[in-house]
């Protein structure tokens, strides 16, 4: 099958694109937050208007320079707190922009991966590098879509996007592989089924483990700085255990889908591989902490907790396993 | 169990204490205040509450409560759940060194590997059995003990389900304006009448009405609705198939096989007749091997196509087979074909058979100062996946000779490198999988092969012993082209004829899998159902209105809890309360929104 290069070069444009775009949204998010600290600094001072520019100068800037020199650049005039005029507060636009940005930057990201399909004439997850960009997608779109449910979430853009961020960094370069077709064993429909749901799944868990991450944060944390805007706890909590509710039973279909091409392509569904043990090991997190939210003393902090602990053993399942160690799911193009 | 915990400790309600006094009304009250603790996923007694109560019963009890209290107590400390969780905890952590360490069932030689490389703690851990974790005693514990956790919460609440679903819905609580959803209104009509459009709207919903007397002697009316019954169904389902698949599993184990057999393309064939016929074999721990599934496959070609950096990209093996009647034919019978290809594989008389492997396997003639010759195509194995090298060893034994004695002397091995494309020049090696180029670089060894001593030795190499103690000499080594050939001081000939490619085929069996399967979507749509079912009432007072006015005048009361995570009930509430109350009557204390909800936030 031949590999159609226009494309794949067309592919890669648009990939960097999406993650330049998603780093934009990011710094966005940022000054979303330092605005907002620096509103929550002048409200708790309440100094002169005089002295007010220089502070405010003097917050925002380690976050702002980077983002864009408007951020700064308006300290001279007093933030709307102080004085309110028409149209939206200034963290209110950069967070509309950032979640402009971060759907632009998911339609880019959505472009990048069909057309390296259309490249290489197969469905483009056939190595660590398609897979885990499919990955990070799914992360995107399942935050839009809690954003959609739930504006409120906001605040916790950068946050998604951080691991977004470095897991596409990681891919474009140390895992990149050029466009090509894949090896026999991976040339089966199931691969379609098991590794959308397997990406799917990961980057829904991956939003719900952000948001718990971000729970115990605001749980342990005394409060003030930029955590003030992250959501209330509770709503951070509720977030995490709806995504992984949604995400769990996806998982386990990824996993028995995984199991059924195993015994097509390998000769049994089942033969505790390095991968199909992690993925069971994960699968047990998860059912610990579905457990865990029906049971006394474990429902919000002990629970959240056990959402992290399956939040880095499937990071560790995405990368480790495939990377480092030997096993059925070595191939992937990489070592 | 025989009464409530109070909720307001947040230990999570047993879900059968109300059923066991249905006409008590419950007075919910903590579930109001946090309407999104989902006490659902599971409804094991806590432990803690379960001790408390045994000890209460203890104290009571007198002298008799020693061991059987203690028996009790540990069993109910088993099935809470919260051994259940330490127990899945255990679980996630004993399977850790599953994929950490090498493991004896993926790959013994990384076993011997590790054990060189850490002379202390190897030997350790393979005896603690840290390279067969998953046949482990300590792994069956834990997993053994789970199971028999979640047999003894799973029994009781069968049955406690099976009483719920007979049960009538529980009794209207009294203050209906405790609830998180709440409403009422005053209409025209009279209260039957309300009732029947109560019922109307409670379609699919279980209902029971009852009557009760107010202050005044009148008549009134509670009606109350419960409904996601399958919830718990469901979750029983996802717990029961868990289960059925751990016994699958076993099953699989006991009574299934798994053999790997090399056979040389060009019509060779390998029948499933015996354990012997296999170059390895793993039988399962009730698998004697008198009784394997009986079939024939007969490899005829094997093809592979490769990118032009090596890759492969497609790997095809037409094959043909006999089973079931055409066996009785013998060979000469009907072979039904079948192209066998990675990722499809033949599945014949309850069996798999896998093209997992494929290799080249060399044709040399040796031909003896007296004319005879002997011509052999020897599976080699391959050194290297990327460019398919392979090394190997084809053992000759020279005919026509008086006594075993002189017949020791005279064994020839051809033993060396063979490179299907070959990089040309002195030294050797394959630049590309594809045969287009063949070349073998060989030593041809002549003397004792060490095959008469009674010990098996591979098919692949010569025992190094033979050629230490001198017994076997290199007599030649040469690089040959197909057709080129070596002389050797004696005026033997050996000659590189062709190359031959082999597969290598798994047959597998394994009579419990399509159970395996079932049980795998009875888990999923056991979680399926239980995740997205809630389970929530709704109840209605109705009596007359209190000032008799001319025309009959009705009040009604509603209110509603969902039993779990109470998102979405909001919605179904708000729609009860439209179709009931109408839209202009709003009395909702607890629920300032109009839209009835608290939250609407998250996904599912």
């Amino acid at each position: 099958m031949p590999v159609n290069e226009t494309l794949a070069t067309y592919s890669d444009y648009a990939f960097h694109s999406a993650v330049g775009i998603y780093l934009l949204a990011m710094a966005l998010h940022l000054g979303e937050y330092a605005r907002v600290r620096v509103r929550a600094v002048l409200a708790r001072e309440a100094v002169p208007a005089g002295a007010l520019a220089e502070r405010a100068g003097a917050v925002v800037d380690p976050a702002a320079t980077v983002v864009d020199p408007a951020v700064v650049d308006p300290a001279g005039t007093p933030p709307e707190s102080d004085s309110p005029r028409p149209g939206r507060s200034w963290p209110e636009r950069f967070g509309r922009m950032a979640v402009a940005l971060t759907i632009l930057g998911a339609l880019v990201h959505i472009a990048s991966v069909a057309i390296r399909g259309f490249a290489v004439a197969r469905w483009p997850w056939g190595n660590m590098y398609e897979f885990i960009s499919a990955v990070c997608l799914m992360a995107v779109l399942t935050w839009l879509y809690v954003l959609r449910r739930n504006p409120g979430m906001r605040p916790l853009g950068a946050f998604v996007l951080l691991p977004v961020e470095v897991l596409l960094f990681l891919a474009g370069s140390a895992l990149y592989v050029k466009a090509a077709p894949v090896m026999p064993a991976l040339q089966s429909y199931w691969l379609t089924i098991h590794v959308t749901a397997v990406s799917l799944a990961s980057g829904l868990l991956m939003v719900g483990g952000v948001a718990s991450v971000l729970f115990l944060v605001r749980r342990y944390s005394s409060g003030g700085g930029f955590l003030d805007v992250l959501p209330a706890a509770e709503t951070l909590d509720r977030a995490a255990y709806r995504v992984t509710v949604f995400a769990f039973p996806l998982y386990t279909f990824a996993v028995i889908a995984g199991a059924i091409w195993a015994e097509a392509a390998w000769g049994r569904f089942w033969g505790w591989d390095p991968k199909e043990t992690v993925a069971f090991i994960v699968w047990v997190v998860y059912a610990c902490y579905l457990h865990a939210r029906a049971t006394a003393g474990w429902r919000t902090g002990g629970a959240a907790w056990i959402n992290v602990v399956g939040l880095i053993a499937m990071l560790f399942n995405l990368f480790f396993i495939n990377l480092v160690t030997t096993g059925l799911h070595s191939y992937a193009g990489v070592g | 169990m025989t009464k409530a915990i109070p909720e307001a400790t947040g230990t999570p309600e047993p879900e059968h204490s109300e059923q066991a006094n249905p006409g008590v009304p419950e007075t919910p009250t903590q579930g109001a205040e946090n309407p999104d603790s989902p006490n659902d996923t599971d409804s094991r007694t806590d432990a803690d509450s379960a001790t408390d109560a045994d000890s209460a019963t203890g104290a009571s009890g007198g002298p008799g409560w020693g061991v059987w209290g203690f028996v009790r107590n540990t069993w109910r400390g088993l099935v809470s759940m919260r051994t259940a969780l330490v127990l899945l905890f255990l679980l996630a952590l004993a399977s850790l060194p599953g994929a950490l360490l090498p493991q004896r069932s993926l790959n013994p030689a990384k076993i011997t590997e590790y054990r060189q490389q850490h002379p202390m703690l190897g030997p350790v851990l393979d005896r603690l059995g840290f390279f067969d974790v998953f046949a482990s005693p300590w792994f069956a514990a834990i997993y053994l003990l789970l199971f028999v956790s979640l047999i003894g919460c799973l029994g009781p609440r069968t049955l406690e389900y099976a009483r719920a679903c007979r049960a009538q819905p529980v009794a209207t609580p009294r203050n209906l304006n405790r609830l998180p959803h709440h409403a009422g209104a005053e209409m025209d009509g009279s209260p039957e009448q309300a009732v029947a459009r109560v019922r109307g709207q409670l379609r699919g919903w279980r209902t029971a009405v009852r009557e009760e007397p107010d202050a005044e002697g009148r008549t009134s009316y509670t009606v109350s609705a419960e409904k996601g019954y399958l919830r718990e169904a469901g979750n029983l389902v996802f717990h029961l198939a868990l289960l059925g698949l751990l016994v699958g599993f076993a099953a699989g184990k006991l009574f299934g096989y798994e053999g790997q057999v090399i056979v040389l393309t060009g019509g060779n064939q390998f029948c499933n007749s015996g354990i012997l016929g296999y170059d390895s074999f793993r039988a399962g721990a009730l698998v004697d091997g008198t009784s394997l599934s009986p079939f024939c496959v007969k490899v005829d070609t094997f093809d592979a196509e490769y990118l032009p950096n090596g890759q492969p990209e497609q790997f095809r093996s037409s094959i043909g087979y006999q089973a079931g009647a055409d066996l009785n034919a013998g060979p000469d019978g009907p072979w039904r074909p079948y192209l066998l290809q990675v990722n499809s594989p033949l599945r014949v008389a309850g069996d798999r058979v896998y093209l997992l492997g494929h290799g080249y396997a060399p044709t040399f003639t040796v031909t003896f100062p007296d004319g005879t010759s002997r011509t052999q195509t020897i599976q080699w194995r391959t050194a290297d996946q990327t460019t398919m090298l392979a090394e190997g060893a084809t053992k000759f034994d020279r005919p026509g000779l008086p006594d075993d004695a002189s017949r020791r002397r005279n064994q020839i091995a051809v033993t060396g490198l063979l490179a299907p494309t070959s990089s040309g020049g002195k030294v050797i090696t394959s630049v590309f999988p594809a045969p287009l180029r063949p070349e073998v670089a060989v030593d041809v060894l002549r003397g004792d092969l060490g095959l008469d001593d009674g010990r098996g030795q591979s098919i692949f190499e010569v025992p190094q012993a033979q050629l230490q103690s001198g017994a076997l000499t290199r007599v030649a080594r040469q690089n040959l082209l197909p057709g080129q050939e070596i002389r050797l001081n004696d005026g033997t000939t050996v000659r590189f004829d062709s190359v031959t490619q082999w597969v290598g085929l798994q047959i597998s069996h394994d009579p419990a899998q399509d159970f395996v399967l079932l049980f795998a979507v009875l888990i999923l749509l056991g979680l399926g159902t239980s995740l997205t079912i809630k389970r929530r009432r709704f109840w209605a007072r109705i009596g007359p209105a209190d000032p008799v006015a001319e025309s009959e005048r009705t009040v009604m009361e509603i209110g509603g809890l969902a039993r779990t995570d109470q998102a979405g009930y909001g919605e179904e509430f708000t729609r009860l309360r439209t179709a009931l109350l109408g839209n202009g009557v709003l009395e909702d204390r607890n629920n300032p929104r109009p839209d009835g909800t608290r939250d609407r936030g998250g996904s599912a």
